[in-house]
């Protein structure tokens, strides 16, 4: 008869949690327990909950799926502080959404407890010590209230210490609770107790062991239940010596965990890798655990007392480091990103090593691992990772001479990704960062650049026999691009796994628009830290069919679910859309005129001025650290990476300015203008007679609740019939002129970190050029808002008068926008910034746009339009039908 | 035969909404106190379960044409019959004969049908409301450790309640619009404890609401931490209704449907209110929404919730005939 499986245990806060065969280990955090932490205890006495409301959110935060409470101490009532506090908690959505362990030793704190929890939560604990008629009455209400249980293996003649008596003990309870109170097998939990080691006591040599094989028994012979235990208590003879207390608890967890405990409580501060435990300690340390020699206890005494305990301070500059040997100082650099020993340490491996090959496949490889592992717990954040990266290829262009004279075979990759950002496209920065994150993981990545055009990809795939194609793209062409792309795959019969990233890319249209035309698996994945890990998934082996099916089932449940959510809603045509527009009260304004009417260059504009008008969120955000500027300097958990980043960005802003790395220029100009309909006409001349050029707005059609109007940017324009004058205005900034051939001089010197920095603060630069600009068109050039007087944060929230909306964007998604923009101000001839084929600008750190003046303008999304909106449009662009659906395609109503 | 037996060979009907019936009955107040209450210290417009004992025949007249239309299953009028719902109108000691009363109404009409269609069984299911109080959430947004309500408050209110309900005749009891899970929980282990002391097998029907396109209820439970925190009892089944429309409710229908080994129900409103507050979707549009249901057999129980009418219901009650119901056993590990 085939094993029966095994079913899992189901808890739940706001959201749910799963325990079953594939979870590992579900971590409970243990620093709301009064008897457990001093601090805890201290903010719960002084009646300070808001406090100890933050401890419950770093313990979340920090990666606790569970949170003990417990309120057990004698100078508390225990009743009103569990019931407080888990009040409190539960109006906390981030701490609210895992489960609470109701711990107490008292029945009503327990009783207490359950009765404000809404969610499936665990008691713990209740024991037989007490007699079974209070164990079953206990766990027949916890039954009731709807609660997991924790059973400690106690009894009347006291605590279990034995193999024997916890095996004992843990049948008895079981078979009562399944039997008489009818309590669900996997909502029993059991704690086989965790005792010290290393007492001197004869009768503790076992303790260890016997919890192991009490852990066997039970998983083996006690249907669904699970087994938890609170670690630290193991190593309580060595209070004092944290170093030979975290080697004792990693190596106590990864005993315990493989004999089947797959829940605990442990202090991840208290705790050491398993494996960067030195060889020698961990010896003595599983000598005592596993009861291997007579006298393991004095010699892991014996040897304690020569192990210092180092309190780990990284905020000092400490070279102690170097004073390790060879692997870890390695392992050490690259984990913290120093690179100025490095050259040095890659030799001394090189000596060592047969061959150089080795010191990769070696030393570099473990300590990237190392670093892979980090990133994946969430204990290294996305900069430290490209730090590492620069320091690993520092090594690896080291000793690249040396392999090349040695011909040697060269590395063994886990796979080959090859990464691209599609035709017509300039937009790098995430896919270089997805790059650099791979490689970091024993990736070999074939970078084709940007703007690449589909034949070469697939081309390039076919012969490097990749195993993986990243496609990024940052502007909504790029997305047709992409189904370009992968329909050409699928039409080659192409089966290769394709990711999808970039700004405009989202799952929705990865789910709706690729994932049905291609036979291969398609994923869109869009930030780097999910990179590694759908990669890894995407060729294990044995694994990899599995999860491709699942993530098939994903994106098909997803377009269903996506295509039922927008076919709900109702469009109006494009004349009734037309006839709500916004009507603005043209009789009581008079558009202001502008000084002068007509292009304006700026050749070389100082930088220095541009410094302080910069947005830094959305500069963190392209690192992957979330969170508003300048909070985020002082967030919990990322606070300290975006300071260090921030240091490094100024840094490098300053060279920036100061050796002019890059160079500013902008053209710009105010014009005569009148709607008609929903398009823009700009006179050359303010006589008004002869039109440049035209803009096409684009109408909202979504119907609007009531006094809403279908808005379009010429409703922003004094229409020609009311003979008012009227002004446009439009602009170009750039300041990515020689970002590139820095870029590229960091990336020779293998200094990805540089080269993505340099990048990204010069698409700040730009954004904050076009601020400065429009600031000094409202106050000088046009002067429509002389008396202007607002902060930088001020401006970045545009609380200000007048709007820049730019083509390709939100307000007015048609990018055919810009030549007509170019056209008007001969852009490319002033100041040089080209449009490529998907109409992107060149240099990437460009911004171009519009200047709207009325007081009522306001940015929007276009949103949705219809077919008839589409011919207007393409009669009125003078351009096929299929052409026009081309570029507007984001934009179409699905059939 | 016993409702399993019918639910694992036909999708039931459930009713349809009771407010929106009593409203076109232009109901004033002294149609409200009837001969009974006609000295109340307060005013008891509105009190639309109080109509239990002073407009019995209207009460019926509703159930008749919900029966009519073909439901199986239809609701007490005991929404807010708790002494916790009635002490806004100083009725709190009434909340047991309420419930007595409404069961008992309900009961006598299905008896008259199933002397027209002895064949046909019909089912009241005793409506348990969420009460107008949250044992989970604090009404104070400074003070967000306060309660307005503690779970044993509930629990005793709940026991009264589910006392009449069954003493009144109730063939189910159908726990409903649970937006706080801790009041259903509450409510479960007030019926759990009469069931005990009285032996009884009647079985519970738990049906929670989502309240908004977040897919979670007001107290801010996913679906999924929706349904593990209702597994500890056994239920009949489990669902949604109210809040929604039955297109906005149907990706949380089908949720819990790939989940759950039990039965799965659904009464979803008529549509989403208009500007004016009014629920205006037609029964035709409503029976197409619940077409999709049926096709990708995802319930064992449909009805309708606010805004719904016995056109509605028959309707509804007429694609379900067409239609084979979800077999919960296909997930036994769940």
């Amino acid at each position: 008869m085939p094993k029966k499986k095994r079913k899992p245990l189901l808890l739940s806060g706001l959201e749910p949690l799963v325990i079953s065969e594939s979870t590992n280990f579900v971590n409970i955090g243990e620093r709301t327990n009064v008897t457990g932490s001093r601090k805890f205890l201290r903010l719960i006495e002084k009646r300070k909950y808001n406090e100890a409301i933050e401890v419950a959110r770093e313990q979340v935060l920090g990666g606790a799926q569970i949170i003990d409470v417990n309120m057990d101490e004698g100078m508390i009532d225990g009743v009103q502080a569990m019931t407080t506090f888990l009040n409190l908690i539960a109006a906390e959505p981030d701490i609210a959404r895992v489960p609470v362990m109701i711990d107490s030793s008292k029945w009503e704190i327990i009783e207490a407890g359950l009765k404000v929890v809404q969610g499936k939560s665990v008691v713990n604990s209740i024991s037989l010590k007490e007699g079974e008629a209070n164990f079953l009455a206990q766990a027949a209400k916890i039954k009731k209230y709807g609660a997991a249980v924790i059973v400690m293996a106690f009894d009347e003649n006291g605590q279990a210490d034995s193999l024997e008596r916890r095996i004992e003990i843990c049948k008895r309870s079981y078979d009562l609770l399944v039997k008489k109170v009818n309590f669900a097998c996997q909502d029993i939990i059991f704690d086989p107790n965790i005792f010290p080691v290393a007492t001197g006591m004869e009768e503790h040599r076992k303790n260890a062991l016997d919890f192991f094989n009490a852990t066997k028994w039970i998983r083996e012979n006690l249907p669904h239940a699970s087994v938890s235990g609170g670690v630290s208590n193991v190593s309580f003879s060595f209070r004092g010596n944290n170093t030979v207390r975290e080697a004792m608890h990693a190596s106590f967890l990864y005993h315990a965990i493989q004999h089947g405990m797959n829940m605990g409580i442990v202090n991840p501060t208290l705790l050491e890798v398993y494996d960067q435990v030195p060889k020698e300690l961990m010896e003595h340390v599983e000598d005592v655990l596993l009861n291997r020699r007579k006298d393991a206890t004095e010699r892991l005494l014996d040897y304690a007392e020569n192990v210092v305990s180092v309190k780990k301070d990284r905020n000092k500059q400490d070279d102690t480091w170097r004073k390790e040997n060879l692997k870890s100082r390695i392992t050490y650099a690259l984990v913290n990103g120093i690179d100025s020993f490095i050259e040095e340490d890659t030799e001394a491996a090189r000596k060592e090593a047969n061959q150089p090959i080795e010191v990769i496949e070696g030393p570099l490889m473990d300590g990237m691992n190392v670093v892979g592992d980090f990133f994946g717990a969430g204990k290294m954040f996305l900069p430290q990772v490209v730090k590492s990266a620069r320091v690993m290829k520092k090594s690896v262009a080291y000793l690249q001479p040396f392999i090349e004279s040695e011909k040697n075979e060269g590395v063994q990759f886990s796979g080959k990704v090859l990464m691209a950002t599609v035709k017509g496209d300039v937009h790098d920065i995430g896919k270089n960062i997805v790059s650099v994150v791979l490689a970091c993981n024993n990736y070999e990545i074939i970078d084709l650049g940007v703007m690449v055009p589909p034949e070469i990809i697939i081309e390039r795939a076919i012969k490097e026999e990749v195993d993986i194609i990243g496609l990024s793209g940052l502007i909504t062409p790029s997305l047709d691009e992409m189904v370009y792309l992968v329909k050409e795959l699928d039409r080659q019969n192409i089966k290769i796994p394709v990711l999808i990233g970039g700004a405009t890319t989202s799952k929705a249209h990865t789910a709706v628009k690729m994932a049905p035309v291609y036979k291969g698996p398609i994923i869109h994945v869009n930030d780097a830290s999910r990179a590694v890990a759908v990669v890894s998934n995407l060729l294990q082996k044995d694994k990899s069919l599995q999860y491709i099916l699942k993530i098939k089932e994903e994106y098909e449940e997803f377009k269903e679910k996506f295509l039922e959510r927008t076919s709900s809603k109702t469009y109006l045509t494009l004349k009734q859309a037309q006839e709500n527009a916004l009507k603005i009260d043209w009789n009581n304004f008079t558009p202001t005129a502008p000084k002068k009417i007509g292009g304006i260059s700026l050749l070389d504009f100082p930088l220095e001025e541009l410094v302080s008008y910069i947005d830094w969120s959305p500069f963190f955000r392209s690192w992957d650290l979330h969170g508003k500027y300048p909070e985020i300097l002082t967030d919990k958990l990322v606070g300290e990476q975006t300071q260090s980043l921030f240091a490094d960005a100024k840094t490098m802003l300053t060279q920036i300015v100061e050796e002019k790395w890059l160079i500013a220029k902008a053209r710009f100009g105010i014009f005569p203008a009148n709607s008609i309909g929903d398009d823009i006409e700009v006179y050359s001349s303010e006589d008004r007679k002869n039109v440049q050029v035209t803009w096409l707005s684009l109408r909202q059609q979504l119907k609007k609740t009531k006094n809403q109007p279908n808005i379009a940017l010429a409703d922003f324009i004094a229409p020609k019939v009311t003979e008012i004058k009227d002004y446009i205005g439009a602009f170009c900034v750039c300041t990515g002129f020689g970002s590139e051939e820095k870029a590229k001089a960091f990336e020779e010197q293998n200094d990805d970190y540089s080269s993505i920095m340099i990048k990204a603060l010069a698409d700040r630069l730009a954004e904050a050029f076009a601020e400065y600009l429009h600031h000094k068109v409202r106050k000088e050039y046009w002067g429509y808002a002389l008396n202007e007087k607002l902060t930088n944060e001020e401006l970045i929230k545009e609380t200000y008068k007048g709007i820049r909306p730019a083509p390709g964007y939100p307000a007015c998604p048609d990018h055919l926008e810009k030549k007509t923009l170019w056209e008007l101000l001969k852009v490319e001839d002033e100041i040089g910034v080209k449009l490529t084929e998907s109409l992107a600008m060149w240099p990437a750190a460009s911004v171009s746009g519009y200047y709207f003046a009325h007081p009522e303008a306001k940015y929007f999304g276009l949103g949705k339009i219809k077919e008839d909106q589409l011919l207007s449009y393409s009669q009125r662009r003078k351009i096929s039908l299929d052409k026009a659906r081309k570029w507007l395609n984001p934009n179409l109503i699905e059939d | 035969m016993s409702i399993i037996k019918e639910l694992e060979n036909r999708i039931l009907v459930l009713d349809g909404a009771m407010g929106t019936m009593i409203q076109n009955h232009s109901l004033e107040e002294e149609d409200f106190r009837g001969e009974r209450f006609i000295n109340h210290p307060c005013a008891l417009k509105g009190n639309n379960d109080l109509l239990s004992l002073t407009q019995p025949n209207i009460i019926k007249e509703i159930h008749r044409k919900y029966l009519d239309a073909g439901a199986d299953i239809i609701e007490t009028n005991t929404f807010s019959s708790t002494s916790i719902g009635m002490a806004d109108y100083q009725m709190e000691d009434l909340a047991y004969e309420l419930n007595y009363e409404s069961a008992k109404i309900a009961k006598e009409v299905c008896r008259e049908y199933l002397k027209k269609t002895p064949n046909q069984s019909r089912y009241v299911a005793g409506s348990i409301g969420p009460t107008n109080k949250t044992a989970s959430m604090s009404p104070d947004v400074n003070d967000p450790g306060f309660r307005a309500i503690t779970f044993d408050e509930l629990t005793v209110a709940y026991r009264e309640q589910v006392l009449g309900l069954i003493d009144g005749g109730s063939n189910l009891l159908l726990v409903e619009t649970i937006f706080d899970t801790l009041n259903a929980k509450a409510a479960l282990y007030a019926i759990n404890q009469v069931k005990e002391e009285r032996a009884l097998t009647i079985p519970i029907m738990v049906s929670g609401t989502i309240t908004d396109a977040s897919g979670r209820t007001l107290s801010g439970q996913t679906v999924e931490a929706f349904r593990i925190s209702m597994s500890h009892i056994p239920i009949l089944s489990i669902g949604f209704n109210c809040a929604l429309g039955a297109d906005q409710l149907l990706p949380y229908v089908k949720r819990l449907a790939n989940k759950s080994n039990l039965f799965v129900s659904a009464h979803p409103n008529a549509g989403l209110p208009n500007a004016f507050g009014e629920y205006d979707q037609s029964p035709e549009e409503m029976q197409d929404l619940i077409e999709g249901y049926l096709k990708q057999s995802i319930v064992n129980i449909i009805g309708g919730c606010c805004g719904t009418t016995p056109d509605h219901i028959r309707l509804i009650a007429e694609v379900a005939k067409k239609h084979i119901p979800r077999n919960p056993k296909i997930l036994s590990n769940a």
